[in-house]
């Protein structure tokens, strides 16, 4: 379905990432955001403030980031569109809960605007060294999709990606972003409403009594509406297709499994890579977010000096591309991987390489964007 | 029921009866059925239940006035109280 | 005339319709009062004939944290300490609805305490049931931001010396606008409280008292929850309108219950539609939720 023309201010703006993002969720539809105020994301929570009373939305600042996360999970199951925006500290705190939208496999979204860590960090700067911990986050075994803008206007086209995806998947989805991004003012073009292609959240069409929150069989069930008499029981504990505790290890197994199998099984569809001079690399520049864009005065100058370097930009970072990245270290002499911190999705991509080609980080603390001379050393150093 | 005063209604009230039904093999044998029941209608059995409990039997049956005290303390669901309704035949003429 | 008995037979406990009965028998121990609370919900959504469909229910973590998993209404086991502003997100996307939060005293007050405050200053309009048994039971009998002092858990093998929270207390300095509290023997007063509290609008709390005979009272040597059964009947002190500051639980001691406040304030969602009405004019569409359309 299309976008609800009342919440789309169609037309050229020039707003910062933070700005964009909040705009993608209202043009998504998103009509309860529930957070907590952290540096750099907060524009995002202010802009929805501003914006929500007239279309009928609802913005609560919540006493913390563990609260505001079980919100838009309680409102997603009430039937909104739901998201939060935090970044590090914060981010610790929604894992908890994120992982229970995992569990309970509810679809809202989370928007991590990285700045630096570990601990308070950098407030006001740059990172992306929470990547792993977007993976890896909350305890035990899960997949999740995140998705990495790397402009304002990226900021506002994932963040619908963004929404689509989770009532696709029906999961929580992390856009997971950086201070540069979000603080950075740029042109951002809003379509109009009826270029902007909307999921819908699919519920079930089956009567109550013949209906459970985990159908048997269904990789993704349509969900069940609250109030209308379904009376359905569903638990972070593991559970059964009913929803019911089974507490054993052949449950843990179907239902973990499972909730893999999401991601797993539909990889190709989540996969969003732009490429860029691949097909004759013998380098291939790997990064995503900010840094796939401080990277290119780097690959422009080492192309103008003959090196025959290409560009990968994940847009979504997980899943990984597995494949392709299988694919390139089969052909190529190099894959460089550009991020803020110091080799976090590397790692993923030194693992996929499997030792078929040679892997390089260039990658820092965070604090600031990389400087492209950096990147150009590296691409120098793969070729020597 | 003994009264301390005899109401002076007491030719139009109707003590109530009840029918108590107790699912053995629900119970936990906490007992607060056979303790708080007013009249003493109840007490625990020695017959288990396949949870190795004893469930309480009825011992006096016709002392139960329907107040349904050990059904709402019940915390297993597992003993309910059923009104008997003594109905007045209507007489043909 | 003559006298026919005429008996009404019922294979059915009557509360079974609100029950998921696959999930019976239930978890908790002999003599535990939590089934009786349970019941007490059960009779109280009887009471206030009210569409059961638009009643749900949300837990967090801990044995009362799995009473949403037996009560057949559109139920939600959540994460420790979360079920409150879980229950809040529910209730703002979905205002038609009744939302219950049935949880224990750790989970509300201590791990869940910062939301537990919040939520009742915001006046969000939920029912908050808090079962205190004045200890960690699903984890094995540690102490608890409720335990009174000197009485022993896992945690406190020679007596604890912290003082408790005192829950209606901490409710109403909140803002809540109707607390009360009973024990686990007060089934018919619970179960009042509880219609009152559901039909209330604002954030409205009921402590229940209740005998957890497996760890509070076998670690302090009680005896089984029909002895604590026994104890709140004789030390139990219906008190309506208490002072909240003199009903504070000591070891063994007086127990005050009743209905201590019931007041009336706008809740969240007045609160907002009135704000902005007043900002807006009429611009504003007053927010009433609705089934996700709006």
């Amino acid at each position: 379905m299309k976008a609800d023309p009342q919440n789309v201010l169609t037309g050229a703006h020039y707003l910062d990432g933070n700005y964009a993002i909040a705009e993608g969720a209202i043009a998504a539809g998103c009509k309860f955001f529930a957070g907590y105020p952290i540096t750099p994301s907060t524009e995002i929570a202010e802009r929805v403030s501003r914006r929500f009373p007239l279309i009928g939305g609802i913005f609560v600042q919540m006493e913390d980031e563990l609260a505001s996360m079980a919100a838009i999970l309680g409102a997603s199951w009430g039937g909104k569109k739901s998201m939060s925006c935090t970044s590090g500290p914060g981010f610790s705190l929604m894992m908890e809960n994120f992982g229970l939208g995992i569990m309970l496999e509810t679809p809202c979204v989370l928007v991590n605007v990285q700045r630096g860590g570990p601990s308070t960090g950098l407030p006001t700067l740059p990172g992306q060294a929470d990547m792993m911990q977007a993976r890896w986050g909350s305890h035990g075994d899960y997949e999740v999709i995140a998705l990495a803008p790397d402009s304002p206007q990226e900021g506002f086209e994932l963040t619908i990606h963004a929404f689509n995806l989770s009532e696709k998947y029906r999961m929580p989805v992390l856009l997971m972003t950086d201070e540069c991004v979000g603080h950075m003012t740029e042109k951002v073009i809003i379509p109009p409403p009826e270029e902007i292609e909307l999921i819908e959240r699919r519920y079930t069409d089956k009567k109550p009594g013949e209906a459970w929150p985990y159908q048997e069989n269904e990789l993704i069930s349509p969900m069940l509406p609250v109030g209308e008499g379904y009376k359905f029981h569903i638990t972070g504990l593991t559970h059964d297709y009913r929803g019911y505790p089974v507490i054993n290890a052949e449950a843990q197994a179907e239902n973990v499994d499972r909730l893999m199998a999401k991601v797993k099984e539909n990889v190709d569809d989540l996969t969003w890579l732009e490429e860029k001079d691949v097909e004759d690399a013998e380098v291939v520049v790997v990064s995503y977010g900010i840094s796939s864009r401080v990277v290119q005065p780097a690959i422009a100058k080492a192309r103008e000096e003959g090196i025959k370097v290409g560009q990968i930009k994940m847009v979504t970072v997980w899943p990984f591309p597995e494949k392709r990245i299988r694919e390139l270290a089969g052909k190529v002499k190099a894959l460089i991987m550009v991020e803020m911190n110091y080799g976090q999705v590397y790692l993923e991509m030194d693992r996929c390489a499997a030792g078929r080609c040679e892997t390089y980080i260039c990658g820092h603390a965070g604090g600031t964007v990389h400087d492209p001379g950096s990147v150009y050393s590296t691409i120098k150093d793969a070729v020597k | 029921m003994a009264f301390w005063r005899t109401p002076l209604d007491i030719d139009k009230l109707k003590i109530p009866k009840g029918e108590l039904h107790i699912i053995k093999e629900r119970c936990k044998g906490c007992g607060f059925c056979v303790e708080y029941c007013p009249k003493g209608v109840l007490q625990l059995s020695d017959e288990f239940n396949s949870k190795g409990y004893h469930p309480p039997e009825v011992v006096k049956p016709e002392e139960c006035v329907n107040c349904d005290l050990c059904e709402v303390l019940c915390p297993d669901f597992a003993i309910y109280c059923v009104r008997i309704e003594e109905e007045e035949e209507e007489v043909d003429n | 005339m003559s006298v026919e008995t005429t008996k009404q037979v019922s294979d059915e406990h009557p509360m079974e319709h609100l029950l998921r009965m696959d999930r019976i028998p239930h978890i908790w121990c002999s003599t535990c009062g939590l089934g009786t609370t349970v019941r007490a919900l059960a009779e109280a959504l009887e009471q206030l004939e009210i569409d059961h469909d638009k009643v749900a229910v949300v837990s967090g973590i801990g044995c009362t944290g799995r009473v949403a998993g037996y009560l057949k209404l559109d139920s939600f086991h959540t994460t420790h300490g979360r079920a409150v502003p879980f229950a809040m997100g529910l209730h703002i996307a979905r205002p038609d609805m009744k939302v219950i939060v049935f949880s224990g005293d750790g989970d509300l007050v201590s791990i869940g305490g910062n939301h537990f405050i919040h939520t009742a200053r915001r006046n969000i309009d939920i029912t908050v049931i808090c079962v205190n048994n004045f200890i960690y039971a699903m984890t094995g009998g540690q102490v608890a931001p409720t335990t009174p002092i000197r009485a022993r858990s896992k945690t406190t093998p020679y007596g604890n010396y912290e003082t408790p929270f005192n829950i209606p207390l901490l409710a109403a300095s909140s803002g809540a606008v109707y607390v009360a509290r009973w024990t686990a023997l007060h089934v018919r007063r619970m179960a009042m409280s509880f219609a009152e509290a559901i039909s209330k609008r604002g954030f409205s709390l009921v402590e229940v008292i209740a005998p957890c005979s497996t760890l509070y009272a076998r670690l302090n040597k009680l005896g089984t929850g029909l002895s604590l059964m026994k104890f709140y009947h004789d030390n139990s002190e219906i008190r309506h309108g208490a002072d909240l500051n003199d009903i504070a639980i000591d070891y063994q001691s007086k127990i005050v219950v009743g209905k201590f406040l019931d007041v009336e304030k706008p809740t969240y969602l007045d609160a907002l539609n009135h704000h902005n009405a007043g900002i807006f004019g009429d611009k504003y569409k007053p927010y009433g939720g609705g089934n996700g359309s709006d």
